[in-house]
């Protein structure tokens, strides 16, 4: 459980004059969710494309699965699955011919793309329509395929751009459960969202991304303190009100203030 | 661990599995590819062809342009295909799976190959029907065979360039709309010489009449060297072109 799955120092991208990342560092431990949370057009999804070597900076480094993305492309692809933000199956095909298609990409042997397959189908609860076109499934099923296709290769470390975004609340619970089971297993997930919550539900270490910058890092609870001008005020009819509160809370509040006594 | 070359092959045998379910799945690929240059063929030659006077049998007349036609409808489906696999993230998958450039864009080519070979083997089988007699010999029908798939080869290449060029799949297909309406503004369904003028110095020059010429000549008449080479130089010169284009293009926005 312990070194760096990924690590990024100083990663620059512009297009034209348009400043996309500003200098990006990052650390993320073997084994853990790492998410990468930030507004639309903040630099997010270029963020996953420079780690998952579809991109090339103009300046920085990155070192995934201990091999340079820029250097040893393939052993870095070797290592990793990618996710991206908008479902990237063939609709034209069944559920299970996708995944088919993924297992002869690999090179796998016939008999073992079957069996991996039909394990992924079973688990991620897409039997029923495993020989459906994936035209015809739900976006949360097109998601959970997705992801399943991606996990074909068993991929050490997997890169999940806005896994939930469009999905309804049910479909995001599903996902969610599905990822933690992924880290059980021991992968790595570096994750990319939108919502406040989703990072909070998930993620041993958070990063905000703003205008292609880091603007704050740690764990939720971290971020949470950190987090200026979020405060509750209580108010209080008696001073024996007052007192026990003060010494429930102790320690997490700034003091008395404005108290009247009634 | 396959090596590069034995990979790629492996890949490119994967895509082209895909590519021809898609193929066999999709109504329109199917209906423009195949029926529609049928149901052209029943048109200028049953509907309209006693009207047209060109000297000759006009089913005899017509089948090297319905061919033509029938390789420029049946590339529509690659275009939308190939632009598809570009904006729904499909390639970007596939990269990062270290699956070669070279696998998909073949496949894409090759599926448009075997299809249009197919519809083209349908079409003359119609055509045999509908009057069509063709004079070739042996030698003369492999020549056919050759113009055709080096035709193909040439517009196949250029769809996938617009494909990988075009902004979203439905300005693909429209980017392949042009190559639907060139063989009417070729001799393909009546000589260039009674166009209007404009339209006939286009029609005598433009690559499609040399390639239609080149047909006609080795299936019902005195096969013509000088369009033959007009015809191979075209060919050779669009797949040129279609080729570095997609690859420029592939390189640049995948």
């Amino acid at each position: 459980m312990n070194g760096s799955a990924i690590a990024a120092s100083g990663l620059r991208k512009s297009y034209k004059d348009k400043i996309v990342l500003d200098g990006i560092d990052l650390d993320v431990r073997t084994g853990t969710i790492f998410a990468l949370l930030g507004p639309n057009g903040a630099g997010k999804t270029t963020t996953v494309n420079v780690l998952t070597t579809l991109l090339t900076p103009d300046a920085g480094k990155a070192v995934v699965a201990g091999h340079d993305v820029a250097t040893e492309t393939r052993a870095v692809r070797a290592a990793i699955g990618v996710t991206g933000q908008f479902a990237s199956v063939d609709d034209l095909l069944t559920g299970e011919e996708n995944l088919l298609m993924m297992a002869d990409l690999l090179h796998l042997p016939r008999a073992e793309g079957k069996r991996i397959a039909g394990r992924l189908l079973d688990r991620f609860d897409l039997v029923g329509a495993a020989s459906k076109p994936a035209s015809s499934y739900s976006g949360g099923m097109r998601r959970k395929l997705d992801l399943a296709m991606t996990l074909v290769g068993r991929p050490r470390i997997i890169f999940l751009d806005e896994p939930t975004t469009g999905l309804d609340p049910r479909s995001r619970r599903t996902m969610w459960e599905i990822i933690r089971e992924l880290v059980a297993d021991g992968t790595t997930i570096f994750l990319t969202t939108q919502y406040l919550e989703e990072a909070d539900e998930l993620a041993d270490r958070i990063a905000v991304l703003d205008q292609g910058r880091l603007v704050a890092e740690g764990t939720a609870d971290e971020l949470k303190r950190r987090v200026p001008g979020s405060h509750i005020r209580l108010r209080f009819t008696d001073r024996h009100g007052l007192d026990v509160a003060a010494r429930v809370l102790h320690g997490s509040c700034t003091g008395p203030r404005g108290t009247t006594k009634s | 661990m396959m090596n590069g070359f034995s990979a790629t092959l492996a890949d490119s045998a994967t895509m082209l599995r895909r590519n021809f379910r898609h193929t066999m799945r999709n109504p329109l690929a199917l209906f423009n590819g195949i029926i529609m240059p049928m149901f052209l063929m029943f048109l200028m030659v049953y509907i309209f062809g006693d009207a047209f006077s060109v000297g000759v049998n006009y089913a005899d007349y017509a089948t090297p342009g319905l061919i033509l036609t029938a390789i420029c409808y049946g590339v529509g489906p690659t275009a939308i295909a190939v632009s598809s696999d570009m904006t729904t993230g499909f390639i970007n998958r596939l990269r990062v799976m270290d699956v070669s450039r070279a696998a998909v864009l073949n496949a894409h080519v090759i599926a448009t190959m075997l299809r249009s070979l197919v519809a083209i083997a349908l079409l003359i089988g119609v055509a045999l029907l509908m009057g069509f007699r063709p004079s070739a010999s042996f030698t003369e029908w492999l020549g056919v065979i050759g113009i055709v798939a080096l035709t193909v080869l040439a517009i196949g290449w250029l769809t996938v360039a617009f494909g990988l060029a075009a902004k979203s799949a439905e300005s693909a297909g429209l980017a392949a709309v042009p190559l639907m309406l060139l063989p009417f503004l070729s001799s393909a369904f009546v000589p260039a010489d009674k166009m209007g003028p404009g339209a006939r110095q286009f029609a005598e020059y433009q690559p499609f009449t040399s390639i239609i010429e080149t047909l006609r000549g080795l299936l019902t008449g005195a096969p013509s060297a000088g369009s033959a080479i007009t015809a191979i130089a075209w060919c050779v010169g669009i797949t040129l072109i279609g080729y570095l284009w997609a690859r420029a293009t592939f390189t640049k926005r995948a």
